[in-house]
């Protein structure tokens, strides 16, 4: 088991660095930088521009040197725990960040308990009731919410709430504890606020954790030692419970890894439009602007967060199957 | 020795026999002609009947073929031009249409509506004016536009009457016919999805089809870049590329580089059922068969791998559609994707992007339903084909 981890965790360090070479490279690719725009703007503006101090900006975050230079140069800081600087709130990138990282791993890890919650009755009795009424209803309302945008779902939702509560859900606090340190009324607002956001996310991955469920566990059930099992007289209850659904356990955890991306994408547009704390609004905000660094951070951090479950649900896998546990690092 | 043995004793002959009468084969292991039919189908055939059990599929191809056949008459069907604004009738809610006037059979109509603005609450109001029936007119000549930018026409299938209005699904704040916008935009959203499913289809065919020809390390390597790109979130990488594109760019290029963006982080799944199937097909005997003859690896994956499994390609793609049709709604929705004047249905919601329209003017949500409807029908279908694909299970 501690070589498999070991094993596992030593392949992350490769995938990680191809990722940020990745998205180096995406936020390279734009003509022009952060300063050039500036300059734009503020030329645009009528403004004088100090261009010897321009260039002397550019010196110090090494925009005169090659891109190559610059890649190392970034990564080495994230590394060391430097983000770099963002531009357009002249701000190191941590400060800037702040609580949006923690709170868009609040937000994903919640939306995917409750994908789970809600999936696994669903999936069992959907597997349980093939091509029954209710498993023909229940597919097609999961499928409708895969169909259903997450930002015009939000949308109905802000309006909704406004007309019943009266309320305003945006946001995932209330207002007064915006910049407060954490104490027990704001955990408690931050929960409160979370409800919402995360039905939105959650029902696009929903539908299709309940189809995979599904699938996984028919075939489970059409194998001979169920069979077996109702034939010398299991209640079928336990026929279904003990082993089946032990089995299809394990596709289920493995599932999170294939999940967890989709649930981060639709977290990043249901946060713009109900403007959450989280990092989709400053990710758009920092694309628009070309502030590279801030992008460029934000991105690498929601593939770090999708990486690092990855790698939650591989052990966690690994832990529940003695075949993965065993042979797993020498069959990979 | 047991009297009853059907063996002579020992050392003497056995009795032979031979019947002299032709022995036909078939006459024991005969089959039905309703049998016959189906061994000797070819696969399509077998799949054509596959695929018909499964009702719902069938039912949403030719929904999506019927909405995919409007795309080429979008402007005859709609009643006005997608760029026509009526500045008298700005908001304005959708109208009935009627068919009865106090009791009496009048045909397909609408009443007439009268725009006043409301001094107090500065709210446009829209009253039905009871008395003057604007009987829709059938192909009859209505705003000018060019089919396909080529032919002049203004022959539509439907109009208002002469001097009345018809906006069978309200009108947005330039007073332009959602109805009509909702048709036009269909070809832009309908297509992007197409085009982005052909750039990764081509991708994940070529990808796929190396790793799975060659093993090793090729394979390797494109297993490893498979992993990477599915373990990111996908959004998030769509903004940033979308952010790329320069502003100075015409629509019509956008729209292309937004296909491409779609497509290029959406192979991965194609290229993965591609290589599991080239993992089993090569070591058949006609792909021996065929190098030994000499064939080069791009005609073996080309002309003997690929037809085997086209059928699996092609429901997995029909999935991976709606991903598409989803994202550029999404990129559109924040800005980041296709710009006005280019209708898609995304464009069109940029529109209902604030809580005010789905209070006062819900109609501007309608490109939803078109959206929501496609997906849908492209879930069942590709579940469908998927069920066909393999029809000797």
């Amino acid at each position: 088991m501690l070589r498999y981890i070991a094993w596992r965790i030593a392949v992350m360090f490769p995938t990680l660095l191809i990722i940020s070479a990745l998205v180096f490279t995406i936020i390279e690719l734009p003509p022009g930088d952060y300063f050039e725009s500036y300059v734009a703007e503020l030329q645009a503006q009528g403004e004088n521009v100090d261009l010897q101090a321009i260039e002397q900006l550019k010196v110090q975050y090494g925009f005169d040197k090659p891109p190559v230079e610059r890649y190392f140069h970034w990564v080495w800081g994230m590394v060391q725990g430097d983000f770099g600087y963002s531009f357009e709130y002249e701000l190191p990138v941590t400060d800037v960040v702040g609580d949006r990282l923690w709170l868009t791993m609040l937000v994903s890890f919640v939306t995917i308990i409750f994908t789970w919650v809600i999936a696994f009755p669903i999936g069992i009795y959907s597997a349980t009731h093939q091509y029954s009424w209710g498993d023909y209803g229940l597919t097609f309302v999961g499928l409708l919410g895969l169909a259903t945008p997450n930002f015009l779902l939000a949308l109905v939702f802000l309006y909704l709430a406004n007309l019943w509560f009266g309320t305003s859900i945006g946001h995932l606090m209330d207002a007064k504890y915006f910049n407060q340190p954490m104490s027990w009324a704001k955990a408690q607002s931050i929960l409160e606020h979370l409800i919402i956001p995360v039905i939105i996310i959650g029902t696009a991955g929903t539908a299709g954790m309940i189809r995979r469920i599904r699938a996984n566990l028919l075939d489970e059930l059409q194998k001979q030692y169920v069979t077996t099992a109702r034939a010398k007289g299991l209640h079928p209850f336990k026929a279904l419970m003990k082993y089946p659904l032990r089995m299809s356990m394990n596709f289920f955890i493995s599932d999170i890894g294939s999940i967890l991306p989709a649930i981060i994408s639709g977290a990043e547009i249901t946060a713009i439009v109900l403007s959450l704390e989280t990092t989709g609004p400053l990710l758009i905000r920092a694309l628009q602007a070309q502030d590279m660094y801030l992008a460029g951070s934000f991105l690498m951090f929601l593939a770090f967060l999708s990486v690092i479950g990855v790698l939650i649900s591989d052990f966690a896998l690994a832990l529940l199957d003695p075949r993965i546990r065993l042979q797993g690092a020498q069959t990979k | 020795m047991n009297m009853s043995s059907p063996l002579p004793p020992p050392g003497q002959e056995m009795g032979h026999y031979v019947s002299a009468a032709p022995f036909d084969v078939m006459s024991i292991e005969k089959i039905s002609p309703d049998q016959e039919k189906i061994y000797l189908a070819p696969q399509w055939k077998l799949m054509w009947w596959k695929f018909r059990q499964h009702r719902i599929a069938v039912w949403c191809g030719v929904f999506l073929g019927i909405l995919y056949a409007t795309i080429f008459f979008s402007e005859f069907l709609a009643p006005y031009n997608i760029q026509s604004r009526h500045v008298d009738h700005i908001y304005s809610p959708p109208q009935r249409v009627h068919l009865f006037h106090e009791g009496s059979f009048e045909g397909p109509f609408v009443y007439r509506q009268k725009f006043t603005l409301n001094m107090q609450t500065l709210k446009r109001e829209y009253t039905k004016d009871t008395e003057t029936l604007d009987k829709i007119r059938f192909f009859c000549t209505g705003d000018k536009y060019w089919w396909w930018g080529l032919i002049e026409m203004e022959t539509h299938l439907f109009c208002p009457a002469k001097g009345g209005e018809l906006f069978l699904l309200g009108t947005d704040r330039l007073g332009r016919d959602m109805f009509s916008r909702i048709m036009g935009g269909a070809r832009i959203s309908l297509t992007i999805g197409l085009l982005g499913v052909m750039v990764s289809f081509v991708l994940g065919i070529v990808i796929g089809g190396m790793a799975g020809y060659y093993g090793g390390w090729v394979d390797m390597v494109v297993q490893r870049m498979i992993e990477v790109l599915q373990s990111l979130p996908s959004i998030p990488l769509w903004l940033a590329l979308a952010a790329i594109m320069p502003v100075t760019w015409s629509p019509l290029v956008v729209y292309f580089g937004i296909t491409v963006i779609l497509g290029l982080l959406d192979w991965t799944g194609l290229a993965r059922a591609v290589r599991s199937k080239l993992f089993s097909l090569r070591e058949e005997d006609y792909v021996m068969a065929a190098q030994l003859m000499g064939a080069k690896p791009s005609r073996i994956i080309s002309l003997h791998l690929v037809p085997g499994f086209m059928s699996h390609l092609i429901a997995t793609a029909t999935i991976a559609i709606p991903t598409m049709i989803l994202g550029e709604t999404a990129l559109s929705f924040l800005g980041l994707g296709l710009r006005p004047p280019i209708t898609s249905w995304g464009v069109l919601l940029i529109e209902a992007q604030n809580i005010n329209v789905v209070a006062l003017y819900p109609w501007l949500m309608l490109p939803v339903v078109p959206v929501v409807l496609v997906i849908l029908a492209f879930n069942f279908l590709g579940d469908g084909l998927r069920d066909a694909a393999d029809p000797y299970k």
